[in-house]
């Protein structure tokens, strides 16, 4: 948690001296707070001042990067407990399980699907972030050359899932490279555990025992035995202790600055439930509330799109709409006599529209007004989607030196200014289209000059 | 142990209100049970700091006519029993419904407009196939609001239902209403706070209680908006925890309405391959619609396949252990 001018004030000496380049101590602990001097300037500063100072400027939630060949998750240095006070930075990974017991088939089989998976959303490409590899046989040289078969396969992040510091080494040895994710050290293991983290200075995921106390007396441990790369599993696993002990780790972390606890969470959803459907809604609540690698114990693109999707959906920035640049769009090769449409800038809506236009085949002209990034009714409520600001674009884009004919479809939800526009573009013709998007194509058929 | 960790609470000082929707014989209706939403001391299920003395309620969406534009799902999953709201009402019932939340589409199939006195028949139907207590949405356009929500507070005297929406522009007569025949309102804003308050302001100044008035902050599918509403329900229900009274209402979301209009849930053919098995996702997408709206303080989340209904009833179940 950055400090204050004052709190910053109380850790220097309040000579005065000068020698920093400012009047007082008091200038110079403002300069520091706003970032506009550096500590290095104070030759008086003392040891401790400058800990304190480097401690508070280090985020409450450590930043922890897992990597494979070509791929990376970063996840924690989280500032808020609700997006709105903000936003979330880090989305949290999605990664799927698989264990060394099942039939090398299987196995394969999962990885290369759940590896190639890839869905479009608003214009954007979302994938599966990585794969936990569980070493279930207790058998070091097969956990070994199944990861080794993973890595053979997918070049994405992963985390290695033992007990036992010799099946990780043994792994760890195909691995070379990379940056996985060691899970993980608990009360009986810890030593050895933090030893192997610290030799190939890799990650390790902490695990307690549905006892936060616990939890932080064995960060500690492991802390002073080198380690700073931390992952949280507090041990939880139902929707209640999960909540609650996902929401209480955050809290402590940045209301607190509880440094013990500052680090990102891995969660499980699937040893928490009890059905398939309740494994995808406890992910989602791991979405929501605080997760940052979240292991899945199935992949079915029928439920991956959705989680990816609510992922997408709480950590966009609820500032900045995801939205489009403003102009004019080409579908097919259009002509001059080729229909003219027009809709918003929210990312949302041009793509549900673009969609629509690429099926029906029509080669189209998508005019995209600049509506601040919101949806059709949205903008319209707001001012920003109405005959003027149509009639604007149209000008500003030189659509009637691209088109031949003068008539533009609007959509059926803001049928409602199709005569104002009318009023507003001279010559031209105002055609309401369908209300949904999905209708474009019958309706486009339709359409002749 | 060389380190101690005390948990963080917060100190609340304001509670959500309690609203009881339904009445029983003894209380001068016909329901089996009453449904009381609301109280909640704390953020949603957090036990440690707070109370939540009553569960999330689930209410299961039915219609007074054929749903003809509904996903094939969804009429799958009820089959004949679309046809006569009785029947659908019941079976709802029996799926686990705690509510039925009967939505009157304001024409039938051949584009007849609804009567007054068919709403008002339809109703006392579905009051007479459940035990369950009641809420009853008109079809969104102002006029026909008014002339059915009317006929509707009067043929269901005495039952506690609640009536929806009142807008912004449109709750004069519907907040009558329920003042005359002793109903409760929905009050339904979108998605901003203010515009939450002030509506809720603007409706117990007509006199009706605060006790009878559950908010509707707009809820946007997974996908489509979920996260305004997300954060705009994080926000009231934290005003109301500081004690912002006119925010301390229950909240309902249309999830079902929501979720199975958009493309994902109502498409089987024509969507990507990575889209996956029509029928999981379809319930998967409102599922998911649900179970955020719960994280981010829903009291009422209406819903419309009866398998969303078994996983959410069963989540909620499990983030109630504990309290
Ligand atoms: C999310 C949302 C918001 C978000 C904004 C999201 C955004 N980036 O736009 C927030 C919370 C910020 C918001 C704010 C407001 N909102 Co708002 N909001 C919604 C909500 C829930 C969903 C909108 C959405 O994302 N739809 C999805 C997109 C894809 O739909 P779409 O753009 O319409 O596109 C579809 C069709 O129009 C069609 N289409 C699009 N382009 C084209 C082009 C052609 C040619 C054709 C044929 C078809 C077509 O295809 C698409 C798919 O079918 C709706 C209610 C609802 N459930 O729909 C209210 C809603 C749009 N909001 C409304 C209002 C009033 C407001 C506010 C004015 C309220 C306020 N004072 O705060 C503000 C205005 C903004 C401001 N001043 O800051 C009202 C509008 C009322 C009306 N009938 O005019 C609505 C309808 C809610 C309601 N029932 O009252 N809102
Ligand atoms: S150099 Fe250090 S001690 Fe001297 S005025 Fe600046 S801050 Fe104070």
């Amino acid at each position: 948690m950055p400090l204050s001018g004052l709190e910053i004030y109380k850790l220097l000496p309040k000579t005065n001296c000068k020698e920093c380049g400012f009047p007082t101590c008091l200038a110079f602990a403002m300069k520091l707070a706003a970032k506009q001097a550096e500590l290095a300037a104070c030759p008086h500063v003392s040891e401790e001042a400058q800990a304190a100072l480097a401690a508070a400027a280090t985020p409450p939630i450590r930043l922890i990067t897992i990597s494979s060949d070509g791929r990376k998750i970063e996840v924690g240095n989280e500032t808020v407990m609700f997006r709105h006070e903000k936003t979330f930075y880090h989305e949290p990974g999605l990664l799927v399980r698989v264990k060394d017991t099942q039939p090398l088939e299987e196995f394969e089989e999962v990885i290369t699907k759940a590896a190639s998976y890839s869905v479009e959303r608003v214009g954007m490409k979302l994938n599966v972030s990585g794969f936990a590899v569980e070493n279930v046989s207790g058998d070091p040289a097969l956990f070994a050359e199944r990861v080794e078969a993973l890595r053979a396969r997918a070049d994405l992040p992963r985390v290695l899932i033992s007990k036992d510091p010799a099946a990780m080494e043994a792994a760890l040895a195909k691995l070379q490279g990379t940056v996985p994710l060691l899970y993980a050290a608990d009360k009986d293991n810890w030593q050895a555990m933090a030893e192997l983290a610290k030799k190939h200075n890799l990650p390790l995921a902490v695990r307690g025992q549905n006892d936060l106390t616990a939890l932080a007396n064995l960060v500690e441990q492991v802390k002073q035995a080198g380690l700073e790369d931390i992952v949280l599993d507090p041990g939880a696993r139902g929707p209640v202790d999960t909540l609650i002990s996902l929401t209480q780790l955050r809290r402590l972390a940045l209301k607190k600055n509880f440094r013990l606890l500052g680090y990102p969470i891995i969660t499980f959803p699937g040893e928490g439930a009890a059905s398939e459907a309740e494994e995808v809604v406890l992910a989602a609540q791991h979405i929501a509330k605080y997760g940052g690698f979240i292991v899945l114990d199935r992949f079915d693109p029928a439920t991956m799109y959705p989680l990816l999707t609510l992922r997408l959906n709480i950590y966009t920035d609820p500032q900045k709409p995801i939205q489009m640049e403003p102009g004019i769009y080409e579908f097919g090769e259009p002509t001059a006599d080729s229909p003219l449409l027009t809709t918003t800038n929210f990312s949302l809506t041009y793509f549900s529209v673009a969609g629509e236009v690429e099926s029906s085949g029509k080669p189209c002209w998508l005019l995209v007004c600049d509506s601040e990034g919101m949806s059709v009714l949205t903008a319209w409520a707001a001012g920003n989607f109405d005959a003027e600001v149509i009639a604007k674009m149209v000008k500003q884009f030189n659509i009637e030196e691209k088109i031949a004919h003068r008539r533009i479809v609007i959509p059926g939800l803001v049928a409602v200014i199709s005569g104002e526009l009318e009023d507003e573009l001279s010559g031209w013709e105002v055609l309401v289209g369908p209300r949904e998007a999905v209708d474009l194509p019958v309706y486009l058929k339709l359409w002749h000059t | 142990m060389p380190v101690t960790v005390e948990t963080p609470t917060e100190k609340w000082t304001g509670s959500v209100r309690k609203v009881t929707l339904g009445a029983t014989a003894e209380q001068g209706g016909t329901r089996a049970r009453t449904v009381t939403v609301g109280g909640e001391t704390t953020l949603p299920f957090l036990h440690f700091e707070g109370k939540m003395p009553n569960p999330p309620a689930i209410a299961i969406e039915i219609q007074d006519y054929y749903p003809e534009d509904w996903s094939p799902l969804l009429k799958e999953a009820w089959g004949e029993a679309l046809k006569d709201p009785a029947i659908w009402a019941e079976r709802a019932e029996g799926y686990g419904a705690d509510l039925i939340t009967l939505r009157l589409r304001g024409v039938d199939n051949e584009d007849n407009e609804t009567t007054p006195e068919e709403a008002a028949t339809t109703v006392k139907n579905v009051l007479a196939a459940t035990g369950l207590p009641l809420i009853v949405r008109g079809p969104g356009q102002a006029e026909l609001d008014n002339e059915l929500l009317v006929a509707v507070a009067e043929a269901a005297k005495g039952e506690r239902i609640a009536l929806g929406l009142c807008e912004g522009k449109n709750y004069r007569t519907i907040v009558a209403a329920a003042l005359a025949h002793d109903q409760l309102v929905i009050s339904s804003t979108p998605m901003d706070v203010n515009l939450s308050k002030q509506l809720i302001i603007l409706i117990s100044d007509m006199a009706l209680p605060l006790d009878r008035i559950l908010m509707d902050p707009t809820t946007g599918a997974l996908g489509y908006g979920i996260e305004y509403g997300y954060s705009v329900m994080e926000r009231l229900r934290i005003a109301a925890l500081t004690g912002d009274t006119m925010t301390q209402q229950p909240m309902i979301c249309f999830v079902g309405e929501e979720s199975w209009r958009q493309k994902e849930s109502k498409a089987g053919e024509g969507v990507p391959e990575a889209w996956g098995d029509w029928a999981k996702r379809g319930v998967t997408w409102e599922a998911m619609t649900a179970t955020t709206v719960l994280h981010s303080g829903a009291d009422i989340v209406t819903i419309r396949h009866p398998e969303t209904g078994e996983i959410v009833k069963g989540l909620i179940g499990k983030l109630m252990a504990g309290s």
